[in-house]
């Protein structure tokens, strides 16, 4: 469709459907939601254009709250829809929204392999640590020892790291934010929106009902500023109140370690300079927990690469010239035949 | 230099036949296969009616010469009609022991043992599990034996071209084609042909596979044959004038798909993940990206059927395909399209089972999965293939049902229509009506649910579309808007009219024809999918010798044809032969309280022509 006069600049309140929002009050779902509204409208998408495709769960109500296209499907399964979806009709920008149970447990398989196709989309996981619509049991990113009605007694497998998932599925863009940071998330969904591939962005997301508080223990206001670091390409990897902390490798380790700028002849030249193409950086820092290390957030990972869509059209487009197209007469007729008189 | 065959002028007397089966039997690395369809496609040209069964093992490479591992291809060919591979063996080749016996005992009384004595090696027979050498023991006094060491004479006849004793004895099997040539009378020059163009870079392959046929050709002309060892001839068949090709019913869909998508003016994408028998359709639509077609295989079953949703929401055709197991990991899957209301064909290769059960053997035990096998109340279409060449009408008419009616449609096929190939005369592309999908673009008064007040399909939308923004999912839908609606009413509502746009349906397919016999008479003999041939051709024997009997066969399971109930009612009996244990006979029973009558068999192979008779001769008598 062709529109000769520029689109009116739309606001967030142009992409706010006539729905009510019904997440519990308090829920870190609305300050995602207000902050996706804002970013598409500063970055002037089009409403018809838009798609948001969602799974099951807390977070796969947000599409009904998008005056945009939305499909809510079926549980861990958005990533292939969209998919589907972006094979049919590569020039609609999708937005894909999960959660940890819905795209690391029931999922994991489709996100693992819509981020390796590196399907030009956006993921947006939000993390809880928590089953919220099943009312509160544990989920594959929850920490040992979490109590929830179906482990009374503390759970005791291993959590999943969304992120280093991400990373080991061959994403090529890997971001996080937290839903109280509404002067963070926008830019890194920004940055997400912009890459060509498959943006996967980790959203830490607090779950007032079943998950109180679990990212405490580095969104609280008191510690936060030594407990996060936010990654900026080509900026050194420096945190803290007083700035004056830093990532720096390990002497003789492939680790990290924290290390105090000033203090035991250690000066900002001794800090790495973050360095968002290189994947073990990356992997190294979506590898970081408190209370060792902060958390980090900003874009971890961006270095892109050919696209799903964009590699499979070109195959075909040199097929079609290989083999100009038949009519289906023609192709019922290829091959060996014979008349009967 | 290719070697190219010479036709010979031959004095050879023929006897005459009317029809023969014939079997190709070796291990999985003989190149049965192959052989086999080289035979069919000499067969074709020579202008008989046939029909084929590649049966072949699970495994790709099992153990040499082990029974599990023989790889076997059957065509049956006559002067007449042929409807099925065939009862009974006329001749059976076998290319080593554990060929000969696994398939012995289906060769007719008198039938014709071709064996290659040069694979019966002490070791061989042990790996085949026989005591003795069966052809120096009197095991086999029941047929004619033709023993040639077929081994040496290869290795001989393909020396010139300097390959490897391996490579040599790779040729036997062109070598027993050529014997086969020579004894019906075929003309060896397409297979000469098809040869040098598939072994085009390597020269001396296939000059050696040539030679290898013409050696066995020539084994036929001039060696003195045992007295019961004759050439024959076959005549062509009265078959309907036209232009003819085989085909097997993994063409015949992956074409149907392509044509329907055509028809319905829309864009096809393919999704799948491998499964046996179910993958020669995902080959043959991945060589068509010239015809706007494009393949996504998937990471999973699932992820397959969700993929083909997401295709159909932004409005080109999403298709689907599996076997049974596959098919119910869709489940959940072709829930969510039933009540969002897209296009989805899912196309159901049967396979044996349950779980894993025999994939490479034949069945039709998923028509329950198909028309019941969902959570909660969710009709769907199903269709069901007859034929390898049926399955272009069908995938078409899947296409049509899907688009029209904005639903999944499930089509049934099996593994013996994907794998058999029958002539099929082509059809004229022209003569199909064009259904060309419509899509909302006007937002004036637009709902995601609003219906069309015939055929009850919602709405196609396709995201993009300015001013049609919505949001739908699968959490039930309020009656037009398609908001999320938990209200009893509602609920009760959008069910009855999910039931009653599948229930509608059956006013938009043809009433049910009978295939042969009267419309009313004693016994009805009701059939869907690949038992079509043995049906129609015990019901044509029995109808010859004068019995009242008809045969029905069902395109459509599911709505089943308006005027089914009635026509069922006006036979004394009606007997449902199915490869499950039961299955369209309930439904039959369920739906029209008929005293319908099963016949089951469940044992991976077809129905014989004489199984169905005997039964159907049982019901008439009793």
């Amino acid at each position: 469709m062709n529109i000769a006069t520029p689109p009116e600049k739309l606001t967030a309140k142009d992409f706010t459907s006539d729905q009510e929002v019904r997440w519990c009050p308090g829920c870190g779902d609305y300050a995602i939601l207000k902050s996706v509204r804002g970013t598409l409208a500063d970055l002037g998408v089009e409403r018809h254009n838009t798609v948001f495709i969602s799974g099951i769960g807390c977070a796969a109500r947000f599409p009904y709250y998008m005056e945009t296209y939305g499909f809510h499907t079926i549980h861990g399964r958005a990533p292939s829809i969209a998919t589907g979806l972006k094979i049919a009709n590569p020039d609609l920008d999708i937005w894909v929204i999960s959660g940890d149970g819905d795209a690391l447990s029931i999922g994991g398989n489709h996100l693992l392999h819509l981020l390796r196709r590196n399907v030009n989309l956006q993921f947006l996981l939000f993390n809880n640590e928590i089953y919220g619509l099943t009312k509160g049991q544990y989920s594959p990113t929850s920490r040992p020892g979490t109590r929830s009605p179906s482990t009374p007694l503390g759970s005791v497998d291993n959590p999943v790291s969304a992120a280093s998932f991400a990373l080991g599925s061959g994403a090529r863009f890997v971001a996080r934010s937290i839903d109280t940071l509404q002067k963070h998330m926008p830019p890194v969904l920004k940055r997400a929106h912009q890459h060509t591939g498959a943006s996967f962005v980790e959203i830490f997301q607090n779950c007032i009902v079943y998950n109180d508080g679990v990212f405490g223990r580095f969104t609280d206001k008191a510690i936060a500023a030594d407990a996060q670091i936010d990654v900026v390409h080509s900026e050194p990897l420096v945190f803290g109140k007083e700035r004056n902390k830093g990532l720096r490798m390990k002497p003789g380790t492939m680790e990290l370690e924290v290390v105090t700028i000033g203090e035991g002849g250690i000066s900002m030249d001794d800090v790495l300079v973050h360095d968002e193409t290189n994947r073990t950086l990356a992997a190294m820092l979506a590898a970081m927990e408190p209370p060792a290390f902060p958390v980090a957030i900003g874009v971890l990972y961006c270095n892109p690469g050919p696209t799903y869509v964009d590699s499979m059209r070109e195959q075909a487009a040199v097929a079609k010239n290989a083999a100009p197209k038949a009519n289906m007469n023609d192709l019922l007729r290829g091959g060996h035949t014979w008349q009967i008189d | 230099m290719a070697v190219t065959a010479e036709e010979i002028q031959e004095d050879v007397p023929r006897s005459v036949l009317e029809s023969a089966v014939i079997r190709f039997a070796g291990d999985s690395g003989d190149g049965m296969q192959l052989t086999g369809s080289q035979f069919t496609l000499a067969t074709a040209l020579a202008g008989n009616d046939l029909a084929t069964f590649p049966d072949f093992p699970a495994e790709i490479r099992a153990p040499v010469g082990t029974t599990f591992g023989v790889s076997a291809f059957q065509i049956n060919f006559g002067a007449r009609g042929i409807r099925t591979s065939g009862d009974a063996l006329d001749v059976l080749v076998a290319m080593n022991p554990a060929a000969l016996k696994s398939n012995v005992d289906d060769v007719r009384p008198g039938g014709l043992l071709i064996i290659d004595a040069g694979a019966f090696s002490k070791r061989n027979l042990d790996k085949a599990g026989f005591a003795e050498n069966p052809l120096t023991d009197d095991s086999l006094e029941k047929y004619k034996v033709l023993e040639v060491d077929m081994s040496r004479l290869t290795v001989e006849a393909v020396k010139e071209f300097g390959l490897s004793t391996k490579d040599s004895l790779r040729c036997k099997n062109m070598w027993a084609l050529g014997l086969i040539y020579w004894m019906y009378g075929r003309k060896r020059q397409p297979s000469i042909d098809w040869l040098n163009n598939k072994f085009k870079k390597l020269p001396d392959v296939a000059s050696a596979n040539i030679a290898a046929i013409n050696a066995g050709h020539a084994f036929g002309e001039t060696a003195e044959m045992p007295a019961e060892v004759s050439a024959y001839i076959v005549p062509a068949a009265d078959i309907e004038p036209g232009l003819y090709r085989t085909v097997t019913g993994a063409e015949a869909i992956a074409w149907g798909l392509v044509s329907g998508s055509q028809l319905a003016d829309l864009d096809m994408v393919f999704c799948s993940y491998p499964i046996t028998p179910a993958s020669s359709v995902l080959h043959e639509l991945a060589n068509m990206k010239h015809y706007d077609v494009q393949t996504f295989q998937a990471e999973d079953e699932i992820s397959a059927a969700c993929a083909a949703i997401g295709v159909s929401y932004g409005g080109s055709l999403g298709v689907t395909s599996s076997s049974g197991p596959g098919v119910a990991l869709k489940t959940e899957a072709m829930g969510l399209a039933i009540s969002i209301e897209l296009p989805l064909v899912i196309v159901n290769s049967q396979r044996a089972g349950p779980s894993t059960g025999m994939p490479t053997k034949t069945e039709q035990s998923d028509l329950y999965q198909a028309v019941y096998g969902r959570n909660a109340d969710s009709p769907l279409v199903v269709l069901a293939a007859r034929s390898p060449g049926d399955c272009f009408d069908v995938a078409i008419e899947s296409v049509r049902l899907s688009t029209k009616y904005m639903t999944p449609v499930i089509l049934l096929t099996d593994g013996y229509i994907a794998n058999a190939s029958e002539p099929w005369l082509i059809p004229d592309f022209d003569d199909y009506e064009p259904f060309p999908a419509t899509f909302r673009d006007n937002p004036e008064d637009f709902h995601p649910y609003i219906r069309d007040s015939e055929t009850l399909g919602r709405v196609w939308v396709k995201p993009g579309t300015p001013g049609l923004e919505h949001r739908v999912g699968g959490i039930e839908k309020s009656y037009d808007s398609g908001h999320i609606s938990y209200d009893p009413d509602n609920h009760q509502k959008m069910t009855d009219i999910r039931a009653a746009k599948i229930k509608g349906i059956a006013n938009d397919i043809p009433l049910q024809e009978v295939d042969q016999g009267n419309e009313s008479g004693r016994v009805a003999v009701v059939g869907w999918g690949s038992t079509y041939g043995p049906i129609s051709r015990a019901v044509s024997v029995l109808r010859d010798k004068g019995e009242d009997v008809s045969h029905i066969h069902l395109r459509y399971i599911n709505p089943l044809p308006r005027n089914l109930g009635e026509l069922l009612k006006g036979f004394d009996k009606v007997v449902v032969p199915e490869m499950n244990t039961g299955q369209l006979v309930t439904l039959l029973r369920s739906e029209y309280l008929v005293p319908a009558e099963g016949l089951n068999k469940v044992n991976g192979q077809p129905f014989k022509i004489a199984e169905i008779e005997n039964a159907v001769r049982a019901r008439l008598e009793s």
